[in-house]
């Protein structure tokens, strides 16, 4: 544990630290941005009216749309002398949001990413090759922060140029990977084209995040890479990476209680839920002096259970991230997110994950789910009969764990992309 | 003798068989044979090309999913029952027929079936023991 005092704080002084730092967030934001100021006297809420943890509630929720109109400095609360550091969100649609960073924002980045890393069993005697996006993106320079922090030897690869990656894997003896799960996975299989495996590797841990992933993701990297793969969370908006992550024991993902205060609520109607019950993970920064955030919606679907870790970490723990609320589909009254199918179609030897895409459809009035499933090289099949057993096989599987019926159609790689080359996951074609 | 198919995924959505079509003839292949699988939603085009290697990374290289298939073609005479006697001594070993389709072999002027089976080796044995001619990748023109 790299900061037992903080990390193992005693619930009870945990909260009360959470208090005070609530208020002085609150009141930082209400003196210092603009948005804030009238946002809160529109609610007639003032910092001094917060005498308690869930007086939170009183204080409308931040969206994504609420930082896009302050545009490009909107939600700063400190002078742009104070800025030492700008990044942008990935927004996949409008505008991108501009994220500014103090010093201390800097310092304490680190030291959460340092936590993580820790977290996932890295110190100073590892190799850390980082394949995240050194951009304005947050991961590249969050996990190079936190790795240089721990004392580890750092290697910025940023992402890409994947034959030179795996190269200097070999090469360096890298023994600590982090980049998207879904790369690392990429990683592996253009390795074992080149002829790499595990005995070349002195890889031994991968902290993996930046997008949802699942168990049997987990355990074919493991496999394929021959490491102990731990999740990470975070998010640009609210600071990067570091904001939640796995310890030894992953089971759950602790969230850094000193620097966020978690709320989940229900996403369609903003109720805040209670411990254990799924819902969109609602975010306030605690510690942020650049860009406080108060009642951030993150639009990340998962839970948060408080019971106490074998780890000796106090701090609450959030499950996987179970889909974005922007995916999340009602069906015939059940909820459905694609992670659950994808999770499904990893387990079918030869179906690569995330060559899948979900059509909603109305159909005589009922909703009906399509699951086109791209038919590549390994599944494919000069004899009919093996591909309708194929697709029969997809179908009672995907139903099996969604417990709904669905059609599942076989389609060429080409029908599952744009014209832009972007892969659409869901397509909501009814009409409420 | 066994020869390689070209296996191709086909969504059935307009125009598809003329892309790989048109897409081959601009590269100056040629189709010596040609058989479309057709269900409700997918076809599985099945071709002989002139040249198979080629044939096969210029379709892949286009997005469209390939496979090779080993197949079997026989020389067969024009006449009732002959059908019949090429399928007996798979028949005799127990063998299921996946599918078979037609060409015509120009150096002979003769009719020609390709064979998808299983096991394309032990149905070759099967058929030279029978006495019948078995083409090679040459005989047709393949490469």
């Amino acid at each position: 544990m790299l900061n037992p005092e903080i990390e193992s704080m005693d619930r009870m002084r945990l909260q009360e630290l959470k208090l005070q730092k609530l208020r002085e967030t609150v009141r930082r934001c209400e003196e210092n941005v603009p948005f804030y100021r009238k946002r809160f006297k529109e609610s007639g809420i003032s910092w001094k009216d917060i005498n308690s943890l869930p007086d939170i509630q009183r204080i409308p929720f931040t969206i994504k749309d609420d930082l896009r109109s302050g545009y490009p400095f909107g939600f700063f609360a400190v002078s742009l002398r104070e800025i030492v550091r700008i990044h942008a969100s990935s927004g996949t649609t409008g505008e991108p949001t501009i994220v500014g960073y103090t010093r201390n924002d800097i310092e304490q980045w680190s030291e959460l990413m340092a936590r993580s890393l820790s977290a996932a069993g890295v110190d100073d005697s590892d190799i850390v090759q980082v394949a995240y996006g050194y951009s304005m993106l947050t991961g590249g320079l969050g996990f190079h922060y936190g790795a240089e922090r721990v004392g580890a030897s750092v290697v910025p690869m940023s992402v890409g140029n994947t034959k030179r990656q795996v190269t200097m894997m070999v090469d360096l003896g890298t023994t600590v990977l982090c980049s998207t799960p879904s790369y690392a996975f990429f990683m592996g299989e253009v390795a074992k084209e080149l002829g790499f495996g595990k005995k070349q590797f002195k890889l031994r841990v991968g902290v993996f995040g930046e997008e949802p992933w699942s168990e049997t993701l987990r355990e074919r990297i493991e496999r394929l890479l021959g490491i102990s793969a731990f999740d990470i969370y975070g998010l640009s908006e609210v600071m990067g990476p570091g904001i939640a992550a796995e310890c030894e024991l992953r089971d759950g993902l602790h969230l850094f209680e000193d620097s966020f205060l978690p709320e989940i609520v229900n996403p369609l109607t903003g109720e805040v839920c209670s411990y254990g019950e799924q819902g969109e993970l609602v975010l306030t920064t605690l510690n942020k002096e650049g860009m406080p955030l108060v009642r951030y919606r993150t639009g990340d679907i998962t839970t948060i259970v408080d019971e106490p870790c074998g780890c000796g970490r106090t701090h609450v723990r959030m499950g996987r991230i179970q889909g974005r609320t922007d995916d999340m589909l009602i069906i015939g009254g059940a909820n459905v997110f694609p992670s659950q199918v994808e999770s499904v179609l990893m387990d079918i030897e030869g179906v690569s994950p995330g060559s899948f895409q979900l059509v909603v459809e109305k159909e005589a009035g009922l909703d009906v789910l399509k699951v086109n499933v791209e038919v590549s090289e390994r599944i494919f099949s000069d004899r009919m009969s093996a591909l309708e057993d194929l697709q029969e096989f997809i179908k009672s599987e995907i139903e099996s764990s969604l417990g709904i019926g669905v059609k599942v159609k076989l389609v060429e790689p080409s029908s599952l992309k744009q014209s832009d080359g972007r892969l659409t996951r869901v397509l909501d074609r009814r009409e409420f | 003798m066994v020869i390689r198919q070209i296996s191709v995924f086909l969504e059935n959505k307009y125009g598809r068989l003329y892309d790989v079509s048109k897409t081959l003839g601009e590269e100056g292949i040629n189709i010596m044979a040609v058989s479309v699988a057709d269900g409700a939603e997918y076809s599985v085009l099945r071709l002989l090309a002139s040249e198979t290697d080629k044939a096969r990374d210029i379709l892949r290289n286009r997005g469209f999913t390939v496979k090779e298939t080993p197949v079997i073609a026989v020389e067969i005479e024009d006449k009732p029952g002959s059908l019949a006697g090429v399928l007996e001594p798979l028949i005799d070993q127990e063998m299921n027929v996946d599918y078979i389709y037609c060409m015509f072999e120009k150096k002979n002027e003769s009719a020609v079936v390709v064979i998808r089976v299983s096991d394309a080796e032990q149905a070759l044995g099967a058929l030279k023991t029978a006495g019948f001619r078995c083409l090679s990748a040459d005989d047709l023109s393949i490469s």
